[in-house]
Protein backbone atom coordinates (compact mmCIF):
# COMPACT_ATOMS: atom_id res chain seq x y z
CA UNK A 1 0.00 0.00 0.00
CA UNK A 2 1.10 3.07 -0.76
CA UNK A 3 1.64 5.84 2.45
CA UNK A 4 1.58 9.02 0.33
CA UNK A 5 1.02 9.67 -3.47
CA UNK A 6 1.94 12.89 -4.94
CA UNK A 7 -0.21 13.50 -7.80
CA UNK A 8 0.85 16.33 -10.60
CA UNK A 9 1.80 18.29 -8.35
CA UNK A 10 3.34 21.89 -9.50
CA UNK A 11 4.30 25.00 -7.41
CA UNK A 12 5.84 28.41 -8.49
CA UNK A 13 7.15 31.58 -6.88
CA UNK A 14 6.80 34.45 -8.82
CA UNK A 15 7.65 33.07 -12.34
CA UNK A 16 9.88 30.68 -10.98
CA UNK A 17 8.75 27.18 -11.48
CA UNK A 18 9.98 25.05 -8.73
CA UNK A 19 7.79 22.04 -9.11
CA UNK A 20 6.45 21.11 -12.74
CA UNK A 21 4.45 18.32 -12.64
CA UNK A 22 6.07 16.02 -10.29
CA UNK A 23 4.03 12.89 -9.34
CA UNK A 24 5.81 9.78 -7.09
CA UNK A 25 4.80 7.22 -4.33
CA UNK A 26 6.33 5.71 -1.11
CA UNK A 27 5.15 2.37 0.09
CA UNK A 28 5.03 1.10 3.43
CA UNK A 29 8.35 0.65 4.67
CA UNK A 30 10.23 1.98 1.92
CA UNK A 31 13.02 4.74 2.32
CA UNK A 32 12.88 7.24 -0.72
CA UNK A 33 15.38 9.31 -1.80
CA UNK A 34 14.82 12.61 -3.54
CA UNK A 35 17.54 14.03 -5.32
CA UNK A 36 18.84 17.27 -6.57
CA UNK A 37 21.17 20.12 -6.91
CA UNK A 38 20.23 23.35 -4.55
CA UNK A 39 17.01 25.18 -5.83
CA UNK A 40 15.41 22.17 -7.61
CA UNK A 41 12.30 22.10 -5.41
CA UNK A 42 13.43 18.97 -3.09
CA UNK A 43 12.51 21.04 0.43
CA UNK A 44 9.63 22.66 -1.18
CA UNK A 45 8.29 19.32 -2.28
CA UNK A 46 8.28 18.11 1.70
CA UNK A 47 7.03 21.80 2.95
CA UNK A 48 4.20 20.76 0.45
CA UNK A 49 3.41 17.60 2.19
CA UNK A 50 3.28 18.74 5.95
CA UNK A 51 0.96 21.55 4.76
CA UNK A 52 3.71 24.68 5.47
CA UNK A 53 3.22 25.33 1.89
CA UNK A 54 0.31 25.29 -0.88
CA UNK A 55 1.07 23.91 -4.06
CA UNK A 56 -0.69 25.28 -7.39
CA UNK A 57 -1.86 22.43 -8.47
CA UNK A 58 -1.99 18.71 -7.93
CA UNK A 59 -3.02 16.41 -4.86
CA UNK A 60 -0.92 15.00 -2.21
CA UNK A 61 -2.71 11.82 -0.65
CA UNK A 62 -1.73 10.51 2.71
CA UNK A 63 -3.12 6.97 3.28
CA UNK A 64 -5.20 7.23 0.20
CA UNK A 65 -6.96 10.86 2.13
CA UNK A 66 -6.35 13.91 0.33
CA UNK A 67 -3.74 16.19 2.67
CA UNK A 68 -5.20 19.50 0.19
CA UNK A 69 -8.74 19.40 0.85
CA UNK A 70 -8.33 18.98 4.81
CA UNK A 71 -9.36 21.33 7.35
CA UNK A 72 -6.51 22.53 9.79
CA UNK A 73 -7.79 19.93 12.33
CA UNK A 74 -7.76 17.18 9.63
CA UNK A 75 -4.10 18.35 9.21
CA UNK A 76 -3.13 18.29 12.41
CA UNK A 77 -4.49 14.85 12.86
CA UNK A 78 -1.86 14.16 9.80
CA UNK A 79 0.67 15.63 10.58
CA UNK A 80 0.88 13.51 14.39
CA UNK A 81 1.64 10.40 12.24
CA UNK A 82 4.34 12.50 9.64
CA UNK A 83 7.87 13.30 11.38
CA UNK A 84 9.91 16.02 9.82
CA UNK A 85 13.84 16.77 10.66
CA UNK A 86 14.35 19.63 9.32
CA UNK A 87 18.19 20.93 7.77
CA UNK A 88 19.31 22.51 10.74
CA UNK A 89 17.48 20.14 13.15
CA UNK A 90 15.34 23.37 14.54
CA UNK A 91 15.48 22.27 17.95
CA UNK A 92 13.93 24.61 20.28
CA UNK A 93 16.55 26.68 22.09
CA UNK A 94 14.93 28.05 25.00
CA UNK A 95 14.05 24.43 26.00
CA UNK A 96 16.50 21.50 27.12
CA UNK A 97 17.00 18.47 25.38
CA UNK A 98 14.59 16.82 27.70
CA UNK A 99 12.01 19.71 27.21
CA UNK A 100 12.21 19.47 23.56
CA UNK A 101 11.37 15.83 23.16
CA UNK A 102 8.48 16.10 26.08
CA UNK A 103 7.21 18.68 23.86
CA UNK A 104 5.10 17.11 21.10
CA UNK A 105 4.28 14.46 23.93
CA UNK A 106 2.78 16.96 26.57
CA UNK A 107 0.69 18.73 24.09
CA UNK A 108 -0.48 15.88 21.98
CA UNK A 109 -0.84 12.87 23.57
CA UNK A 110 -2.18 11.83 27.33
CA UNK A 111 1.11 9.92 28.39
CA UNK A 112 1.82 10.00 32.22
CA UNK A 113 5.08 11.85 33.19
CA UNK A 114 6.23 8.55 33.83
CA UNK A 115 5.43 7.08 30.62
CA UNK A 116 7.08 10.07 28.93
CA UNK A 117 10.28 10.00 30.96
CA UNK A 118 10.49 6.33 30.25
CA UNK A 119 10.14 7.51 25.91
CA UNK A 120 12.68 10.52 26.35
CA UNK A 121 15.19 7.59 27.87
CA UNK A 122 14.69 5.08 24.69
CA UNK A 123 14.59 7.46 22.09
CA UNK A 124 17.75 9.37 23.75
CA UNK A 125 19.55 5.26 24.09
CA UNK A 126 18.22 4.90 20.31
CA UNK A 127 20.32 7.93 18.87
CA UNK A 128 23.57 7.39 21.55
CA UNK A 129 23.40 10.61 23.38
CA UNK A 130 21.56 9.24 26.97
CA UNK A 131 23.87 11.84 28.69
CA UNK A 132 23.08 15.06 26.86
CA UNK A 133 18.99 14.83 28.53
CA UNK A 134 20.03 18.08 30.69
CA UNK A 135 22.23 19.64 28.23
CA UNK A 136 20.81 23.33 25.91
CA UNK A 137 20.85 22.92 21.74
CA UNK A 138 23.47 25.14 22.00
CA UNK A 139 25.64 23.07 23.91
CA UNK A 140 25.39 20.02 21.19
CA UNK A 141 27.80 20.00 18.40
CA UNK A 142 25.87 19.54 14.58
CA UNK A 143 26.14 16.40 14.91
CA UNK A 144 24.33 15.91 17.90
CA UNK A 145 21.84 18.18 16.58
CA UNK A 146 20.65 15.95 14.22
CA UNK A 147 20.40 13.15 16.60
CA UNK A 148 18.57 14.96 19.05
CA UNK A 149 16.50 16.38 16.45
CA UNK A 150 15.69 12.92 14.84
CA UNK A 151 15.28 11.59 18.38
CA UNK A 152 12.57 14.79 18.36
CA UNK A 153 11.08 13.14 15.52
CA UNK A 154 10.93 9.31 16.36
CA UNK A 155 9.40 10.21 19.48
CA UNK A 156 6.01 10.14 18.70
CA UNK A 157 6.17 6.97 16.46
CA UNK A 158 5.22 8.66 13.18
CA UNK A 159 4.41 6.16 9.83
CA UNK A 160 6.54 8.65 7.73
CA UNK A 161 9.68 10.58 8.14
CA UNK A 162 10.44 13.39 6.20
CA UNK A 163 14.12 14.31 6.33
CA UNK A 164 15.88 17.54 4.75
CA UNK A 165 19.39 17.22 4.11
CA UNK A 166 20.01 15.19 6.93
CA UNK A 167 24.00 14.99 6.33
CA UNK A 168 24.40 18.63 5.26
CA UNK A 169 27.62 19.99 7.16
CA UNK A 170 28.56 16.98 8.37
CA UNK A 171 31.68 15.04 8.26
CA UNK A 172 31.66 11.74 6.23
CA UNK A 173 31.97 9.44 9.33
CA UNK A 174 28.71 11.67 11.01
CA UNK A 175 26.92 11.50 7.84
CA UNK A 176 27.55 7.23 7.74
CA UNK A 177 26.78 7.23 11.27
CA UNK A 178 23.31 9.48 10.64
CA UNK A 179 22.57 7.45 7.70
CA UNK A 180 22.89 4.42 9.22
CA UNK A 181 20.90 5.54 12.01
CA UNK A 182 18.19 6.08 9.22
CA UNK A 183 18.22 2.57 8.11
CA UNK A 184 17.79 0.86 11.59
CA UNK A 185 15.02 3.01 12.28
CA UNK A 186 13.21 2.16 9.31
CA UNK A 187 14.18 -1.69 10.21
CA UNK A 188 13.25 -1.15 13.73
CA UNK A 189 9.98 0.88 13.80
CA UNK A 190 8.94 -0.15 10.02
CA UNK A 191 8.50 3.88 9.61
CA UNK A 192 8.76 4.68 5.43
CA UNK A 193 10.48 7.87 4.72
CA UNK A 194 11.52 10.65 2.02
CA UNK A 195 14.97 11.64 2.16
CA UNK A 196 15.89 14.91 0.39
CA UNK A 197 19.61 14.71 -0.01
CA UNK A 198 22.24 15.75 -2.49
CA UNK A 199 24.46 13.77 -0.36
CA UNK A 200 25.73 10.56 -2.32
CA UNK A 201 27.10 8.47 0.71
CA UNK A 202 23.80 9.06 2.67
CA UNK A 203 21.67 8.04 -0.31
CA UNK A 204 23.89 4.93 -1.42
CA UNK A 205 22.89 3.49 2.67
CA UNK A 206 19.53 4.88 2.51
CA UNK A 207 17.72 4.52 -0.39
CA UNK A 208 15.68 1.92 -1.66
CA UNK A 209 14.25 4.14 -4.37
CA UNK A 210 15.49 7.13 -5.76
CA UNK A 211 14.12 9.97 -7.57
CA UNK A 212 16.13 13.13 -9.29
CA UNK A 213 14.79 16.82 -9.27
CA UNK A 214 16.01 18.95 -12.54
CA UNK A 215 14.24 22.37 -12.78
CA UNK A 216 11.27 21.16 -11.11
CA UNK A 217 10.56 18.06 -13.03
CA UNK A 218 11.41 14.53 -12.39
CA UNK A 219 14.05 13.81 -14.61
CA UNK A 220 15.06 9.54 -12.91
CA UNK A 221 12.75 7.46 -11.01
CA UNK A 222 13.96 4.01 -10.10
CA UNK A 223 16.06 1.71 -8.43
CA UNK A 224 19.71 3.46 -6.40
CA UNK A 225 21.83 1.32 -8.29
CA UNK A 226 20.14 1.93 -12.01
CA UNK A 227 20.64 5.31 -11.46
CA UNK A 228 24.28 5.50 -10.85
CA UNK A 229 25.06 3.29 -13.60
CA UNK A 230 22.63 5.77 -16.08
CA UNK A 231 23.93 6.68 -18.93
CA UNK A 232 21.75 10.55 -18.64
CA UNK A 233 24.12 13.10 -19.26
CA UNK A 234 23.02 15.30 -16.28
CA UNK A 235 22.78 12.30 -14.20
CA UNK A 236 26.29 11.31 -14.53
CA UNK A 237 27.42 14.70 -14.21
CA UNK A 238 25.78 15.57 -10.99
CA UNK A 239 26.94 11.85 -9.67
CA UNK A 240 30.50 12.31 -10.77
CA UNK A 241 30.50 15.92 -9.04
CA UNK A 242 28.78 14.92 -6.08
CA UNK A 243 31.32 12.04 -5.55
CA UNK A 244 33.92 14.61 -6.10
CA UNK A 245 32.45 17.22 -2.88
CA UNK A 246 31.74 13.69 -0.81
CA UNK A 247 35.56 12.22 -0.75
CA UNK B 1 -10.00 54.50 -14.95
CA UNK B 2 -8.48 57.94 -13.67
CA UNK B 3 -8.99 57.74 -10.10
CA UNK B 4 -7.20 54.10 -10.34
CA UNK B 5 -3.69 56.22 -12.36
CA UNK B 6 -4.07 58.38 -9.63
CA UNK B 7 -3.70 56.16 -6.57
CA UNK B 8 -1.13 54.17 -8.94
CA UNK B 9 0.83 57.05 -8.87
CA UNK B 10 0.15 58.12 -5.37
CA UNK B 11 1.67 54.94 -4.39
CA UNK B 12 4.37 54.42 -6.03
CA UNK B 13 5.40 58.37 -5.15
CA UNK B 14 5.57 56.78 -1.70
CA UNK B 15 6.54 53.31 -1.32
CA UNK B 16 6.74 53.99 2.66
CA UNK B 17 3.46 55.13 3.11
CA UNK B 18 2.32 52.08 1.50
CA UNK B 19 4.05 49.99 3.64
CA UNK B 20 2.74 51.57 6.46
CA UNK B 21 -0.49 51.43 5.49
CA UNK B 22 0.38 47.50 4.69
CA UNK B 23 2.35 46.82 7.84
CA UNK B 24 -0.93 48.44 10.08
CA UNK B 25 -3.46 46.22 8.27
CA UNK B 26 -1.31 42.90 8.68
CA UNK B 27 -0.79 43.92 12.56
CA UNK B 28 -4.48 44.46 12.67
CA UNK B 29 -5.04 41.13 11.62
CA UNK B 30 -2.87 39.59 13.63
CA UNK B 31 -3.99 41.63 16.54
CA UNK B 32 -7.50 40.35 15.68
CA UNK B 33 -6.16 36.46 15.60
CA UNK B 34 -5.12 36.99 19.40
CA UNK B 35 -9.06 37.35 20.51
CA UNK B 36 -9.90 34.18 18.10
CA UNK B 37 -7.19 32.14 20.09
CA UNK B 38 -6.90 33.46 23.41
CA UNK B 39 -10.60 32.07 24.40
CA UNK B 40 -9.40 28.21 22.51
CA UNK B 41 -7.79 25.75 25.14
CA UNK B 42 -5.25 24.65 25.59
CA UNK B 43 -4.64 27.03 27.43
CA UNK B 44 -0.57 27.70 28.16
CA UNK B 45 -1.16 29.14 31.90
CA UNK B 46 2.36 28.23 32.79
CA UNK B 47 4.21 29.87 29.61
CA UNK B 48 2.43 32.63 30.59
CA UNK B 49 3.50 33.44 34.08
CA UNK B 50 6.71 32.13 32.64
CA UNK B 51 7.07 35.12 30.45
CA UNK B 52 5.34 37.65 32.89
CA UNK B 53 7.81 36.54 35.29
CA UNK B 54 11.23 37.14 32.51
CA UNK B 55 9.31 40.41 31.73
CA UNK B 56 8.93 41.88 35.20
CA UNK B 57 12.57 40.69 36.24
CA UNK B 58 13.81 42.14 32.80
CA UNK B 59 12.66 45.54 33.01
CA UNK B 60 12.41 45.87 37.05
CA UNK B 61 15.78 47.53 36.99
CA UNK B 62 14.90 50.15 33.96
CA UNK B 63 11.66 51.70 35.27
CA UNK B 64 13.11 51.53 38.70
CA UNK B 65 15.98 54.19 37.73
CA UNK B 66 12.94 55.83 35.37
CA UNK B 67 10.31 55.86 37.66
CA UNK B 68 12.41 57.71 40.12
CA UNK B 69 13.99 60.27 37.96
CA UNK B 70 11.03 60.79 36.25
CA UNK B 71 9.06 62.25 39.72
CA UNK B 72 12.50 64.20 41.26
CA UNK B 73 12.56 65.96 37.97
CA UNK B 74 9.47 67.04 36.92
CA UNK B 75 9.29 68.16 40.90
CA UNK B 76 12.97 70.31 40.77
CA UNK B 77 12.07 71.60 36.84
CA UNK B 78 8.06 72.53 38.34
CA UNK B 79 9.09 73.99 41.46
CA UNK B 80 10.33 77.55 40.45
CA UNK B 81 7.64 77.60 37.98
CA UNK B 82 5.31 77.19 40.77
CA UNK B 83 6.89 79.56 42.93
CA UNK B 84 6.23 82.30 40.36
CA UNK B 85 2.96 82.15 40.42
CA UNK B 86 2.60 81.78 43.81
CA UNK B 87 1.34 77.89 43.73
CA UNK B 88 4.16 76.36 45.15
CA UNK B 89 1.89 74.51 47.76
CA UNK B 90 0.41 72.99 44.73
CA UNK B 91 3.67 70.66 43.63
CA UNK B 92 2.90 68.02 45.80
CA UNK B 93 -0.41 67.61 43.43
CA UNK B 94 0.81 68.60 40.37
CA UNK B 95 3.45 66.02 40.86
CA UNK B 96 0.99 63.17 41.28
CA UNK B 97 -1.64 63.95 38.97
CA UNK B 98 0.65 64.38 36.31
CA UNK B 99 2.33 61.05 37.27
CA UNK B 100 -0.53 59.32 37.61
CA UNK B 101 -2.67 60.58 34.45
CA UNK B 102 0.09 60.54 31.75
CA UNK B 103 3.80 60.58 32.41
CA UNK B 104 3.82 57.02 34.44
CA UNK B 105 1.57 54.99 31.85
CA UNK B 106 3.18 56.61 28.73
CA UNK B 107 7.14 56.48 29.92
CA UNK B 108 6.81 52.65 31.19
CA UNK B 109 4.92 51.92 28.16
CA UNK B 110 7.85 53.32 26.10
CA UNK B 111 10.57 52.04 27.97
CA UNK B 112 8.47 48.45 28.42
CA UNK B 113 8.29 48.84 24.10
CA UNK B 114 12.19 49.46 24.07
CA UNK B 115 13.53 46.73 26.35
CA UNK B 116 10.48 43.91 25.58
CA UNK B 117 9.14 44.35 22.47
CA UNK B 118 12.61 44.52 20.40
CA UNK B 119 13.66 41.04 22.94
CA UNK B 120 10.15 39.34 21.29
CA UNK B 121 11.03 40.60 18.12
CA UNK B 122 14.24 39.44 17.85
CA UNK B 123 13.24 36.07 19.43
CA UNK B 124 10.67 34.88 17.22
CA UNK B 125 12.50 36.14 14.05
CA UNK B 126 15.06 33.95 15.41
CA UNK B 127 12.87 31.08 15.89
CA UNK B 128 11.25 31.77 12.77
CA UNK B 129 14.66 31.80 10.53
CA UNK B 130 15.74 28.95 12.17
CA UNK B 131 12.62 26.72 10.88
CA UNK B 132 11.63 26.78 15.08
CA UNK B 133 7.89 27.69 14.33
CA UNK B 134 7.36 25.62 11.37
CA UNK B 135 9.03 22.68 13.65
CA UNK B 136 6.20 23.34 15.79
CA UNK B 137 3.46 23.45 13.60
CA UNK B 138 4.39 20.28 11.91
CA UNK B 139 4.15 19.08 15.28
CA UNK B 140 0.53 19.83 14.94
CA UNK B 141 0.89 22.48 17.74
CA UNK B 142 -0.49 25.37 16.92
CA UNK B 143 2.75 28.05 17.16
CA UNK B 144 0.67 31.35 17.08
CA UNK B 145 -1.17 30.14 20.51
CA UNK B 146 2.10 29.15 22.00
CA UNK B 147 4.56 31.92 21.24
CA UNK B 148 2.31 34.56 20.47
CA UNK B 149 -0.96 34.52 22.64
CA UNK B 150 0.99 34.03 25.64
CA UNK B 151 3.62 36.73 25.27
CA UNK B 152 1.10 39.26 24.21
CA UNK B 153 -0.91 38.49 27.14
CA UNK B 154 1.74 38.32 29.71
CA UNK B 155 2.44 41.88 28.46
CA UNK B 156 -1.04 42.96 28.65
CA UNK B 157 -1.10 41.83 32.34
CA UNK B 158 2.82 42.53 33.25
CA UNK B 159 2.59 46.47 32.12
CA UNK B 160 -0.06 47.40 34.67
CA UNK B 161 2.02 45.92 37.47
CA UNK B 162 4.82 48.09 36.60
CA UNK B 163 3.73 51.31 36.32
CA UNK B 164 1.75 50.86 39.12
CA UNK B 165 5.59 50.58 40.35
CA UNK B 166 6.86 53.19 38.71
CA UNK B 167 4.09 55.51 39.85
CA UNK B 168 4.59 55.02 43.63
CA UNK B 169 8.47 55.56 42.99
CA UNK B 170 8.16 58.78 41.12
CA UNK B 171 5.63 59.73 43.54
CA UNK B 172 8.32 58.94 46.03
CA UNK B 173 10.93 60.71 43.70
CA UNK B 174 9.03 63.88 44.13
CA UNK B 175 8.50 64.01 47.35
CA UNK B 176 12.75 63.84 47.89
CA UNK B 177 12.74 66.82 45.21
CA UNK B 178 10.09 68.90 47.38
CA UNK B 179 11.50 67.73 50.57
CA UNK B 180 15.42 68.87 50.09
CA UNK B 181 14.70 72.36 48.63
CA UNK B 182 11.79 73.19 50.93
CA UNK B 183 11.97 70.33 54.00
CA UNK B 184 8.15 69.00 53.24
CA UNK B 185 7.87 66.42 55.89
CA UNK B 186 6.56 62.72 53.94
CA UNK B 187 3.16 62.43 56.34
CA UNK B 188 2.28 66.52 54.82
CA UNK B 189 3.56 65.53 51.14
CA UNK B 190 1.59 62.79 51.05
CA UNK B 191 -1.76 63.97 52.33
CA UNK B 192 -1.57 66.19 49.88
CA UNK B 193 -0.93 63.87 47.27
CA UNK B 194 -4.04 61.56 48.27
CA UNK B 195 -5.96 65.17 48.72
CA UNK B 196 -6.00 65.66 45.38
CA UNK B 197 -6.04 62.31 43.68
CA UNK B 198 -9.41 60.96 42.49
CA UNK B 199 -10.57 57.89 41.44
CA UNK B 200 -11.13 59.30 37.59
CA UNK B 201 -7.78 60.17 37.79
CA UNK B 202 -6.16 56.63 38.57
CA UNK B 203 -8.62 54.76 36.14
CA UNK B 204 -7.91 55.88 32.60
CA UNK B 205 -4.11 55.71 32.89
CA UNK B 206 -4.36 52.55 34.78
CA UNK B 207 -6.80 50.81 32.24
CA UNK B 208 -5.03 52.84 29.09
CA UNK B 209 -1.58 50.63 29.85
CA UNK B 210 -3.46 47.24 29.44
CA UNK B 211 -3.77 48.61 25.99
CA UNK B 212 -0.09 49.96 26.09
CA UNK B 213 1.02 45.90 27.14
CA UNK B 214 -1.13 44.30 24.53
CA UNK B 215 0.45 46.98 21.64
CA UNK B 216 4.16 46.29 22.81
CA UNK B 217 3.49 42.33 22.88
CA UNK B 218 1.30 42.29 19.21
CA UNK B 219 4.08 43.89 17.33
CA UNK B 220 7.28 42.82 18.67
CA UNK B 221 5.50 39.20 18.03
CA UNK B 222 4.29 40.28 14.47
CA UNK B 223 7.54 41.43 13.38
CA UNK B 224 9.51 38.42 14.77
CA UNK B 225 6.62 35.88 13.63
CA UNK B 226 6.90 37.12 10.16
CA UNK B 227 10.39 37.82 9.60
CA UNK B 228 12.46 36.68 6.70
CA UNK B 229 15.95 36.66 5.00
CA UNK B 230 18.53 35.27 7.79
CA UNK B 231 19.87 36.95 10.48
CA UNK B 232 19.34 40.53 8.77
CA UNK B 233 16.11 40.10 8.85
CA UNK B 234 16.37 38.90 12.58
CA UNK B 235 17.90 42.78 13.40
CA UNK B 236 15.22 44.42 11.42
CA UNK B 237 12.58 42.66 13.26
CA UNK B 238 13.95 43.38 16.48
CA UNK B 239 14.48 47.42 15.63
CA UNK B 240 11.18 47.88 13.67
CA UNK B 241 9.71 46.22 16.61
CA UNK B 242 10.47 49.02 18.73
CA UNK B 243 9.93 51.97 16.46
CA UNK B 244 6.33 50.77 15.51
CA UNK B 245 5.75 49.48 19.33
CA UNK B 246 6.82 53.79 20.47
CA UNK B 247 4.39 55.33 17.54
CA UNK B 248 1.60 53.41 18.13
CA UNK B 249 1.61 54.03 21.66
CA UNK B 250 1.96 57.60 21.39
CA UNK B 251 -0.56 57.65 18.77
CA UNK B 252 -3.01 55.23 20.81
CA UNK B 253 -2.53 57.80 23.97
CA UNK B 254 -3.56 60.61 21.44
CA UNK B 255 -7.26 58.82 21.13
CA UNK B 256 -7.06 57.19 24.59
CA UNK B 257 -6.29 60.92 26.34
CA UNK B 258 -9.60 61.93 24.75
CA UNK B 259 -11.70 59.38 25.23
CA UNK B 260 -10.78 59.07 28.84
CA UNK B 261 -10.92 62.69 29.18
CA UNK B 262 -14.81 62.55 27.93
CA UNK B 263 -15.50 59.36 29.59
CA UNK B 264 -14.39 60.18 33.32
CA UNK B 265 -14.62 64.31 33.24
Amino acid sequence: MDIIEIINLSKSFDDLVVLDDVSLKVKDGENLVVFGKSGSGKSVLLKCIVGLMEPDSGDILFEGKSILKMNIDELNEVRKHIGFLFQGSALYDSMTVRENLEFPLVRNFNFSEKEREEKVKAVLEKVGLSDAIDKMPAELSGGMKKRIGLARTIITEPELILYDEPTTGLDPITTKEISQLVVELQKDLKVSAIVVTHDLICAQIVADHAVVLKDGKIRYQGEMKQLTEADDPFLKNFFRSEVFETT
Amino acid sequence: MELTKQKTNFLSFSPALTEFFTTVAELSLFSLRFFKEVFVPPYEFGEVKKHMDELGIKTMPIVTVTGFIIGLVLAMQSQPVMERFGAESYLPSMVALSVVRELGPVLTALIFAGRVSSGIGAELGSMRVTEQIDAMEVSAINPYKFLVVTRILACTLILPILTCYVNFLAVIGGWIAIYLSTGTSFELYTNAVFNSLQFSDLIPGFLKTFVFGFIVGAVGAYKGYNASNGTVGVGKASTSSVVTASLLILLVDMVLVKVTVWLWT
